[in-house]
Parts: structure tokens; C-alpha cells; sequence
């Protein structure tokens, strides 16, 4: 595939390249963690406690040391001696935030079912497992904390060192004048008030989580293999709990099969194989299950939300006041405190806001498996909460819901926008993206459509939702991260060499895990380079041979770590010009670049390729005084901004109003990601993001007894729902450059998600609206929607007979 | 207990372990680590390969209820020059994958749901793939790939 | 996902079977296509400790016209009962049945005599064998019995079948030229159904038994009498519920599962008339 050659410039960007990755991963070349072949290794199995919160009193893994093929089994109190401390939440969002230590494996209380309470090393996975169920452990039970308000009630307190279930109280308020938000809701003309439930999610990537430290004993270096998205922030914190030098520990990921958040962590396993590898001087591995991933894996979302809206006749938000819970489960993972402020900034979605906003989160423990990141993160909660009170604020207007949203869209010409939170947006033309959405779901002749077949006694009715958003991501600019507390920054780190043979290299600090970002990359730095994508080759997710980077998460991989490779990129081309110049007896400033060609201007017959350029350069016999060998280039991108992309998405529903059965008839998603750089990649990002979305408006959710038992913890009985269960997207796009990035990119990753659970819910409130139906929470499984019907029926049954109507 | 089975038109003979999954034994005992295991409730589909010419889920079959069998992974799919199986190639052209750990058993569910139904609908597909997750694409590619395949 | 250890020993006949499973007593399970069992003993809910092998046991793969009804050996595949030419065209409900069980790979394995002796109130099976008024044959030490399928399901996963008899045959009657239909109601096509209905109509005569609507499928007989009665279909439907003990689940609440019997009911019959 050669499209550079006299190319002008944006050649390779937008093109809908096939991706480099697939090869490997469609003929099972491709390895994952599981895959790899280490002899020697001992298997890890984890005892996990049947109980949500429990006193534990004894364990004894004297029988399970006995049995076959058993080389060691621990306890947690011996486990946590290995360590220098407990895992690490890096992300403590207030001074006085509580975090109960949280060992590897629990020591004297197991806090969520699941939770590990002891371990077995041995020559088989089967001879690991067999020997669990040899481990006598004596606990106390003792009642489980399940239910958000209860536990901030403190009637059961689950880590007694800290006295409260409380985590912390974080704050939001925005005001001009002191008691603006007060004011606007008192003189509001129209307000909502609503509670909106964001039900636990278990992330499900298609690959199990999977582990291998292999210790080179007698140096003392440790490489972990690990299924995670983070190689790098991982080295740190394996290294530091280990007491394993830095230098001496290396972190690997290889191919990674989907995270979603859910490979973003530090988790009991990791450490423990590295620390046992290293005791044992063997290899270690663990692979979970998928029935021990829906416990020991973090879940995500878990909020109640409380949302008001004030707005002026004219349905112009005026104030906006938010109260969260956040479900922390039972102990702070890596970034989990952090959730809900990812979306406090979010909450007046794309609308324009005076400043009135009064958001606050108080997030608690509870005896449920610990939340985290989940595809969105914040953002999500924060849409779909400001977009259904827009339906709500729309139904009680009278007005249609498209009609309120143009109404309250930050007009275009107003980028970059600088918000009541103080953040800028950078770019965004909401009106042309609602537009193409309304095109595309012709919502005009939907509405009419809906309106001749919603008549009184139907039992099919039609329902369309709407839902806008702006996501903030692109994580992020560092002292933007410092002002919120993060542990860490949010540059991304990159180099770019350009081999002697006129190959290239590119190091990136990014960890894909099924983004694509070998093909992405490779043609960032072709479009840069002018060569073929085909001639570059991407290194990452090995800290040995990219040693800096701050991986993959919060859609930052593009606009942070790919515009890295294109800086990264400019500094090859200004040293290539530098030797250029020299070699041509030019001014430096007189070559223009394209093509893979320098040429001086104006004498077109003088020109040198970037081929003869890296051969030059590596044989460094007549370079530039002072110029050292070799064409390469490293450098360290922080953002200035997030990146904001934006969209409308669209859902038609019908709805069986005598089962309850929601069929989606047409989803319709455009979405503005600025440039693109490859629009398959593109389409496909917001294709499994619509689906993950719709999966928790309809499907999803993780379910728990009043004792803490994961009642679904399988995919028979999770709803991961499949190719039957779903229906086709019709895309659209509009393209509004960022303004902030050389490339004009924002991210994608996390948008398809973040539109679809309130599109859908929309439809869904709205097809049941006229049987007085005034929300719905998720999933809007048959069951909950007849559910729904049943009450909304009853209700207006018992007011019609007191008279009210 | 011996087990000997053709994979990928070679013969293997091992001693197995009775509880031995046959997916177990493809991986750890015949080598091929393109079949993924995914779940442990036959819901998800990635460990599909092909036993005697039929889409199967190692994960719920004994490699003692195979001994005999003749049976095709994802690393039999492609001919020995390189040249992708028609579906492989599909699922290339379509973006039918992204972290690609559930496409060798799409790849081996499809080629089965074609020999079966070799003239699809879309939702023939989207029916015929019930028993196999993805959590990256939304399916949407993964159906255009098996349209696609279908009209080679 | 790895079971515990046990034996395993593979049958060549029925009467092998048999001989086995008596030789190695309670602990000892069938293990025919195996997508009832091996879930549950990877997850170690269930922990045989000898397997027999009855999957070669060839001769019990089959579909025969046997003159007022069809005779399927029990270790014939979903697969094959889906696509059978024979049960199209004299029991189509259970062809039609057959290729709702799991989805395609699951259909290539699993077998109807292991989904009936599994008596897995949820699966589509036993309901529809139960609506058609099969003849489950049975075989042990002393010989073979017929069970009728209303006498087969005992409880929860508790059949008629004694330790050491083996499902053979299932008999089918023909449908004549019945109107049938089969709801199966549920999230995931791939999913047990939340309540599924089979039920044919034949003159006066019907047939109707419910799926996932209590402890054992449910045969609604009040329905049928109803019809018998003249009773219109949404009055018979009405009765949908009247022998059920539906439970509430993840999916359904009892009230919802007791009032989707009777809408699909309701929808069954309209389809069969």
C-alpha cells in the first residue's frame, strides 16, 4: 500500500487504512498473557471469602500445603510482611480523605465477597485450585453494607480504624454572587428535580485478567507480564510495594484483550506474583476465571444522583445543583475517589450556564466488590443525568426536546468557550451535529409517525430519545491534574527515529489494548514523515523499550500521546532539515519538506530525501558541526487543554407495552472527534461505545442480595448482550478541529458510551410518557418496564379516584 | 487416559487428565494458544473451534469426548502460504475486530453459521452469532464481516 | 473453570451404560453432550466422581417414523431435531423448538435426551416434549418402561429416571396437521428462556405447557380444558397460570412472570389457531 509518494499534505490522515494489528490477532499468532510459555512457572489460586464482611480468626493452610503439587500456600497477615504497604489509591481528592488499607490479601477483615483471604502455590492451575478447598478459615460474619444510604448512616461501620463508611465530601460550587444557585431556583420559572440510579457495571472485557512475573534470581530483575492498560504506572507501584529497585523491574503488556477501565489498576495479583516470583525465585502466573472476575476486577459506575434544574420561561438553564453518592465498594482503588469529579465539570453538558452550579459527592464503602474507572468514567453519570432533566424540563415545558436542547446549546462562534467552571472548551458546533442526527433519524417524520400510532389502548408504542454531549477528556493537562489532587501528571512521552535503511520507529508511551494504535500511530508519523504507515513500526507497552509513558485511559491516547509522536515527529524533521541544508549548501530555511523530500525552494532539481538523509545521519561522516549522529527525536507532550469532543446521538424505540420488551428500531451516533486520523478506527470506537452504553440502559447490571452475594456473576447471568441482542448503528460524523493540538484531534474512545444510555433511556421514557411513565431506571429490562407501566397505571388509577384529574 | 486427535490436519497423542477441557488441552498440551478462553459458563463463545467440520465450545467438552475427533483452530485457518481464510480476510477489510480476544471464535462460529446458511440475512448473522460475545465492536463490524464473507 | 478430579469411563452400549452406572453408584453421573453437566462442574457446583461416557453410544442417535408418532433416540443432537426432514413435517413444534435450545455450537453437542433427564424447568425441551404428550422410554438392569412425560418431571432437576436407568428413546406423537406455536420470551436469543410456551391446537384438542413457570415444566391443563370448553383464547389464556409456582429471578418478578404466561399464552394460541 504505497499513497506517499508526491503526496501533498494530509495524505495519510483520514484514510480508512486497514489496521496492522489484525494479522496477528485473526490467525492466533497473537499472544496474550495467558499465552505465553514459561517453564517452570508455579500457578497462583486464590481463597476468595464466601462472606461480603467478616471477622476473619484463623486461617490454616496446613492441609492445603499437604496436598499434591503444592509449593506454598500463605495466609493474608504473611502475605502483607511482603510488602512495604498497603495497594495505592492515587488519587486522593480531599486532605481529609479516609482510605482503609487495603492489602493484597485481606488480613484480619474480608469487606466484600470475593475479597482474598489466602493463596496457593502450586505446579498446576488444577492442583492450585484443588488445594483452596483444603483452606480452613474461621470467620465471623457479620452484617453487610449494600445499600448506599445505610452505609452513610454509619449503623454498621465496615473499617473500624476509620469509624465512618464515609470516604470524603467533595465540593463544586460556582457562584458569581454568593447565593446564585439559591436565587436561580427561586426565581426560576420552570424546575426539575430528579434521583437518577447508575446501577453497578461489571466491565467484562473479553479477556480474563492474567499474570506472570518471571524473576531472574540471581540479578534481581523481575519482568511482570500483566493484562493491564497501564505497563507503566504499574512498574512504579509494583516496584515500590516490592522493593524491587525501579530500574531493576520491567513491565510488559501484551496483547491486551479490551480493558475499559477495568485493567487500569493495581490489583492484589500483580503484586502478589511478583512478590512470590521473587520469594520463590520461579515463575508465578494467575489467570482469573470469569466468574472470579466479576468479583475481584473493579466494577464500575454505582451512584445515586440527585439533579435539579432551574431554568428561565424559555427553558435557558438559569442553576444547577447536584448532589452524588458515589459506591466506592469495599476499599479505594487506583483512581476510583476521582470518578465522580471527572464528571462534576460535566453536568451542564452543552449547554450554556451562568454561574450557578452547585455540585457535591460524598462517596462511601459499602461490602460490594471496589468501583473504579469504567468506560466514561464521570462523564457518563454526569450525561445522562443532565440529559434526561432536559427531557424532563422539556415535558413539563410542553416543548419538544430537541426544541430545548438548540435553545441552550453554546452557539458556535462562541469557541472556545470558556465555561462557568472556568475550564475552556475548545471547539464544538452542537446545532450541526444535532442537525445531521435529526437528518439521519428523520426525526420529523419519526415524531409523526409516533404521534398517529401512540393513540389510547395501543400496545406497540413508539418512543425517541435524544441525548448531546461534550466529553472531557484527553487526560490531561498536568497542573489541571494537580489542582484536582492526582498523583500523577498527564503528559505522554514519545520518540520517533528514523532507521538507516529509511525505516522509522515509534516509541509511544500509550498502551493500546484493541484501539489500534500501531496503525494510527504508524500513520501520524507517515502523514508526518512522508513515508509509508507500512514502513513504521510502533513499540509500546514495554517499559524496557519505552521507558516513559502514562498509558491508556480517559481517551487521551490520540490527543495527548499521538500529537507527542507528532512533535515528536517535528523535532526529526528540523534536525533532517539541518542536515539537509548542510548537504545542499542551503539555508535551512529555504527547504520546504514534503513528501518524504526536502526541496530548496525555487531550484526544485535540489533536493534529498529523508532516505539519504537517515543514511547520512547514521554514517555521520558530514553532519553539522556540533550534530550528533542519528535521526531521532524524543519528547514529552503535556496538553494544554483536555480535548472536547462532542456529538448527538438518537434512539427510536418500540416498546410491547404487554411484555415490556424494548426493541430498538434505529440508533443513530455522530460524533465530532475533530480530525480523524483513521475514520475505520473512528466508526468502530463509537460502534462498541454505543453498544457498552445501550448494554447499561438495557441489559447490564451487577446484582447484590442484601448479604453481599453477587448474584450474576457469570456471563449466563450478566447480560453481556451479543450480535442478536442489538441492533445496527448509522453513523454520522461532523468534523470541528481542536484548535489546541497541532493535529486538530480529540479523543474517541468513550464518547459512543457516554451518548447512549441516556439516547436510549429517553426513547424509552418517551414512548412510555403518555401512560404517565416519568422515568425508568436501568436496565429498562421487560420486568422494570412493565414494572413502570404497572405503577405509572396505578398511580393514575388512585388520582383519578381521589379526584385530583 | 490417551486421548489422539487431528488438529489442523496433524495427529497429537497425550496422556490426559479425564477432567482435562478440551480447550485445555488444544492450548496447553497441543500448543495452539489462538483459541482464548473467555468465560466458564459456555456463554461467550471465544473458545469456539470446529470438531469434525461443527462449531463447538472447547470450554464444554472433555479432550476425552474428542479422542478421535478431527478438529480445526484459528491457526488452521489460514493456507499454509499465509493467504487468510476468506472470513479472516473479512474480518481484516471490515474492522470486524479491535483487541481481537473473542475473534478466533467469531472467525470459527462464522464460517460454521456460512456452511450452514451460506446465503445469510443480517439477521441470520446477527442470530446465528447469539452465542458469541464481543465487548469492543458493538458487532456492528463483525456482521458487515460475515455479510462480506458471505458474498465472496 | 477446571472441575474436580474424577473418573471417567466410556460406554459402547446402552446396556454398558447401564452396567456402569450401577457398578459405580450415586456419585456417578450420564455424560452424554454434556452442556447440562460440564457448566456445573467447572464451576464446581456439581462433583461427580465417575463419568460414563455415553456419547458413543451411537445407535441411540436417530429419528424414525414410527407410524402415530416419531421415535428420537436420546442421544441425538439439538442439531439434528432442528433440521430433521421427518420431525418437520410431523412434529414441526419440536423442530422448531430444538433450534431455540443455547445457540449454534451448543446445538452441535447438546442432545434432547440429556436436556430432558437434566428436567431443567427452564430448558425448551422437556416443555415441549410435555406438550406434545411424549412417551419417555427408559431403560435399566431388568429391562426397559415407559414414562409419560407428565409422570417424568419430579421436581427440580428431579426426574421419574431411577440411579441406574438411562433415557433411550423419547416418542413423540404427530402433530397431524396441528396448529402450534413456541414463544420463548427472553433477554439474550442465547439465554434460558424467562417463560416460553409450546402449545398446539387440533379441533378441540390443545396442548400447552409452560417453560421456566415453577419448579418442573408445567403442563397448563386449565388452558386446554377451557378451550375444550369453548372458551375463547383470551379467556383460556387467562388461565395460563393456574398450575404454575412461578419463583421470582434476576428477570422476573412473580407478578411479571405470571402475567407474561398469559400474554404469550395468549399469542401461542392465536399462532396455533
Amino acid at each position: 500500500m504505497t499513497m506517499t509518494e508526491d503526496a501533498p499534505a494530509r495524505t495519510v490522515l483520514g484514510q480508512r487504512l486497514l489496521r496492522k494489528e489484525d494479522p496477528a490477532l485473526l490467525t492466533g499468532e497473537a499472544k496474550f498473557t495467558a499465552d505465553l510459555v514459561v517453564p517452570g512457572a508455579l500457578h497462583l489460586a486464590v481463597l476468595r471469602s464466601p462472606y461480603a464482611h467478616a471477622t476473619i480468626n484463623s486461617v490454616d493452610v496446613s492441609e492445603a500445603l499437604a496436598a499434591p503439587g503444592v509449593r506454598a500456600a500463605y495466609a493474608g497477615a504473611e502475605v502483607a510482611a511482603m510488602f512495604t504497604g498497603p495497594l495505592p489509591c492515587a488519587w486522593p481528592v480531599t486532605a481529609d480523605m479516609k482510605n482503609p488499607a487495603h492489602f493484597p490479601l485481606a488480613v484480619t477483615k474480608a469487606a466484600f465477597a470475593g475479597d482474598g483471604v489466602a493463596c496457593v502455590l502450586a505446579d498446576s492451575a488444577a492442583a492450585a485450585k484443588d488445594a483452596l478447598e483444603l483452606i480452613k478459615v474461621d470467620y465471623t460474619p457479620h452484617e453487610a453494607v449494600t445499600n448506599l444510604e445505610d452505609a452513610l448512616s454509619d449503623r454498621v461501620v465496615i473499617h473500624d480504624e476509620l469509624g465512618t463508611n464515609k470516604s470524603y465530601t467533595w465540593d463544586l460550587k460556582i457562584e458569581e454572587t454568593e447565593g446564585q444557585v439559591d436565587a436561580a431556583f427561586a426565581t426560576a420559572a420552570y424546575t426539575t428535580k430528579q434521583r437518577f440510579i447508575q446501577q453497578r457495571l461489571i466491565p467484562a472485557a473479553m479477556e480474563p485478567r492474567s499474570v506472570l512475573a518471571v524473576p531472574q534470581p540471581f540479578g534481581g530483575d523481575m519482568t511482570l507480564y500483566s493484562t493491564t492498560q497501564i505497563p507503566h504506572i504499574l512498574k512504579i507501584f509494583v516496584a515500590v510495594l516490592t522493593g524491587i529497585p525501579e530500574h531493576q523491574m520491567r513491565v510488559i503488556a501484551p496483547a491486551v484483550g479490551g480493558g475499559f477501565g477495568s485493567k487500569l489498576n493495581v490489583y492484589p495479583e500483580e503484586v502478589l506474583c511478583t512478590a512470590l516470583a521473587r520469594k520463590h525465585k520461579v515463575p508465578v502466573r494467575w489467570t482469573e476465571d470469569r466468574s472470579e472476575a466479576s468479583m475481584s476486577t473493579i466494577q464500575g459506575r454505582a451512584q445515586i444522583q440527585d439533579i435539579e434544574l432551574a431554568a428561565d420561561a424559555d427553558g435557558r438553564l438559569t442553576g444547577i445543583r447536584v448532589r452524588l453518592i458515589g459506591d466506592m465498594g469495599a476499599y479505594l482503588q487506583l483512581v476510583a475517589p476521582g470518578v465522580p469529579l471527572l464528571g462534576a465539570f460535566l453536568y451542564a453538558g452543552v449547554y450554556e450556564l451562568p454561574k450557578a452550579y452547585d455540585f457535591s459527592c460524598t462517596s462511601v464503602f459499602t461490602n460490594m466488590t471496589p468501583t473504579d474507572a469504567y468506560r466514561g468514567a464521570g462523564r457518563p453519570e454526569a450525561t445522562y443525568a443532565i440529559e434526561r432533566s432536559m427531557d424532563a424540563l422539556a415535558t413539563e415545558m410542553g416543548i419538544d426536546p430537541l426544541e430545548l436542547r438548540r435553545r441552550n446549546f453554546i452557539p458556535k462562534d462562541a469557541f472556545p468557550y470558556e465555561a462557568f467552571t472556568g475550564l475552556t472548551y475548545d471547539s464544538g458546533d452542537h446545532d450541526a451535529a444535532a442537525t445531521v442526527a435529526a437528518e439521519l433519524m428523520g426525526y420529523d417524520e419519526f415524531r409523526a409517525r409516533q404521534a398517529a400510532q401512540n393513540v389510547p389502548g395501543a400496545t406497540k408504542l413508539l418512543g425517541l430519545g435524544v441525548s448531546t454531549y461534550f466529553e472531557m477528556c484527553g487526560l490531561a493537562p498536568s497542573r489541571v491534574l494537580a489542582s484536582l489532587n492526582y498523583g500523577a501528571g498527564g503528559w505522554e512521552a514519545a520518540t520517533v527515529r528514523v532507521l538507516p535503511t529509511n525505516r522509522v520507529q515509534v516509541v509511544t508511551g500509550t498502551a493500546p489494548h484493541g484501539q489500534g494504535h500501531e496503525t494510527s500511530w504508524s500513520m501520524i508519523a507517515a502523514e508526518k514523515l512522508g513515508v509509508d504507515p507500512a514502513d513504521v513500526d510502533v513499540l509500546h507497552s514495554d517499559t524496557a523499550i519505552a521507558p516513559y509513558g502514562l498509558d491508556t485511559y480517559g481517551s487521551r491516547s490520540l490527543p495527548v500521546g499521538g500529537v507527542a509522536i507528532a512533535n515528536a515527529c517535528d523535532g526529526v524533521i528540523d534536525k533532517a532539515r539541518q542536515i539537509a541544508a548542510h548537504q545542499l549548501e542551503a539555508n535551512p530555511d529555504d527547504l520546504e519538506f514534503s513528501g518524504g523530500v526536502f526541496r530548496v525552494a525555487g531550484s526544485p532539481d535540489r533536493e534529498m530525501p529523508l532516505a539519504a538523509i537517515a543514511w547520512a545521519a547514521f554514517t555521520a561522516h558530514d553532519l553539522p558541526d556540533g550534530m550528533e549522529p542519528n535521526l531521532e527525536h524524543s519528547t514529552h507532550y503535556d496538553p494544554p487543554n483536555f480535548s472536547w469532543p462532542f456529538g448527538t446521538h438518537m434512539c427510536a424505540v418500540e416498546i410491547d407495552t404487554e411484555t415490556g420488551q424494548v426493541e430498538v428500531l434505529k440508533y443513530v451516533a455522530v460524533d465530532d472527534c475533530g480530525v480523524q486520523v483513521n475514520p475505520l478506527i473512528v466508526d468502530g470506537q463509537v460502534h462498541g461505545g454505543v453498544i457498552q452504553g445501550l448494554a447499561q440502559a438495557l441489559y447490564e447490571g451487577a446484582v447484590y442480595d442484601t448479604d453481599g452475594n453477587l448474584k450474576n456473576s457469570t456471563l449466563a447471568e450478566y447480560l453481556v448482550p451479543a450480535a442478536s441482542d442489538v441492533p445496527p448503528i448509522t453513523l454520522g460524523h461532523t468534523v470541528t478541529p481542536s484548535p489546541t493540538n497541532q493535529l486538530g484531534v480529540k479523543g474517541v474512545g468513550e464518547a459512543g458510551t457516554i451518548g447512549a444510555a441516556p439516547a436510549v433511556i429517553n426513547a424509552v421514557v418517551d414512548a412510555l410518557s403518555g401512560l404517565g411513565v416519568r422515568d425508568i431506571d436501568m436496565p429498562a429490562s421487560p420486568n422494570n418496564v412493565w414494572h413502570a407501566i404497572q405503577a405509572a397505571r396505578a398511580s393514575t388509577t388512585s388520582s383519578t379516584h381521589g379526584g385530583s384529574q | 487416559m490417551e486421548v489422539s486427535v487431528t488438529v489442523n490436519g496433524v495427529t497429537h497423542t497425550h496422556d490426559v487428565e479425564p477432567r482435562t477441557l478440551l480447550v485445555q488441552y488444544i492450548r496447553e498440551q497441543v500448543g495452539l494458544t489462538g483459541t482464548n478462553i473467555g468465560c466458564d459458563t459456555s456463554s461467550c463463545g471465544a473458545c469456539t473451534i470446529h470438531l469434525d467440520g461443527e462449531a463447538v465450545k472447547s470450554c464444554t467438552l472433555l479432550a476425552v469426548q474428542a479422542d478421535g475427533g478431527s478438529i480445526t483452530t484459528i491457526e488452521g485457518m489460514a493456507a499454509a502460504d499465509g493467504t487468510l481464510h476468506p472470513m479472516q480476510q473479512a474480518f481484516m477489510e471490515n474492522h470486524g475486530l479491535q483487541c481481537g480476544y473473542c475473534t478466533p471464535g467469531m472467525v470459527m462460529a462464522a464460517t460454521s453459521l456460512l456452511q450452514e446458511n451460506p446465503n445469510p440475512t443480517e439477521h441470520d448473522v446477527r442470530i446465528g452469532l447469539e452465542g458469541n460475545l464481543c465487548r469492543c465492536t458493538g458487532y456492528h463490524n463483525i456482521v458487515q464481516s460475515v455479510l462480506a464473507a458471505a458474498a465472496k | 473453570m477446571i472441575p474436580a478430579a474424577f473418573d471417567y469411563v466410556r460406554a459402547g452400549s446402552a446396556e454398558e451404560a447401564i452396567s456402569l452406572i450401577g457398578e459405580h453408584g450415586d456419585d456417578a453421573k450420564f455424560l452424554a453432550g454434556g452442556h447440562s453437566l460440564l457448566p456445573l462442574m467447572k464451576l464446581r457446583l456439581a462433583q461427580p466422581t465417575v463419568l460414563v461416557d455415553i456419547g458413543r453410544v451411537s445407535d441411540l442417535s436417530y429419528i424414525r417414523d414410527a407410524g402415530d408418532h416419531v421415535a428420537i433416540g436420546a442421544l441425538t443432537r439439538h442439531m439434528d431435531v432442528e433440521t430433521s426432514d421427518l420431525l418437520k413435517q410431523h412434529v414441526p413444534l419440536l423442530a422448531h423448538a430444538a433450534g431455540h435450545v443455547g445457540d449454534p455450537q451448543v446445538r452441535h453437542r447438546g442432545t434432547i435426551g440429556g436436556s430432558i433427564a437434566h428436567a431443567d424447568p427452564a430448558s425448551d425441551l422437556p416443555a415441549t416434549t410435555l406438550a406434545l404428550g411424549a412417551t419417555y422410554i427408559a431403560q435399566g438392569p431388568n429391562g426397559t418402561r415407559e414414562i409419560a412425560a407428565s409422570e417424568f418431571y419430579q421436581g427440580f432437576l428431579t426426574s421419574a429416571l431411577e440411579a441406574d436407568e438411562m433415557l433411550t428413546e423419547i416418542r413423540v406423537p404427530k402433530m397431524n396437521g396441528a396448529g402450534w406455536s413456541f414463544q420463548k420470551f427472553n433477554r439474550r436469543a442465547q439465554d434460558w428462556a424467562i417463560v416460553g410456551v409450546a402449545a398446539w391446537r387440533r379441533n378441540g384438542d390443545s396442548g400447552v405447557a409452560l417453560v421456566n413457570m415453577g419448579s418442573v415444566p408445567i403442563l397448563a391443563t386449565s388452558v386446554s380444558s377451557a378451550l375444550a370448553g369453548g372458551a375463547s383464547i383470551e379467556d383460556a389464556a387467562a388461565q395460563a397460570a393456574a398450575e404454575a409456582e412461578p419463583q421470582a429471578d434476576l428477570n422476573a418478578s412473580v407478578e411479571y412472570r405470571t402475567h407474561l404466561a398469559k400474554v404469550l399464552v395468549k399469542r401461542a394460541l392465536t399462532e396455533a389457531s
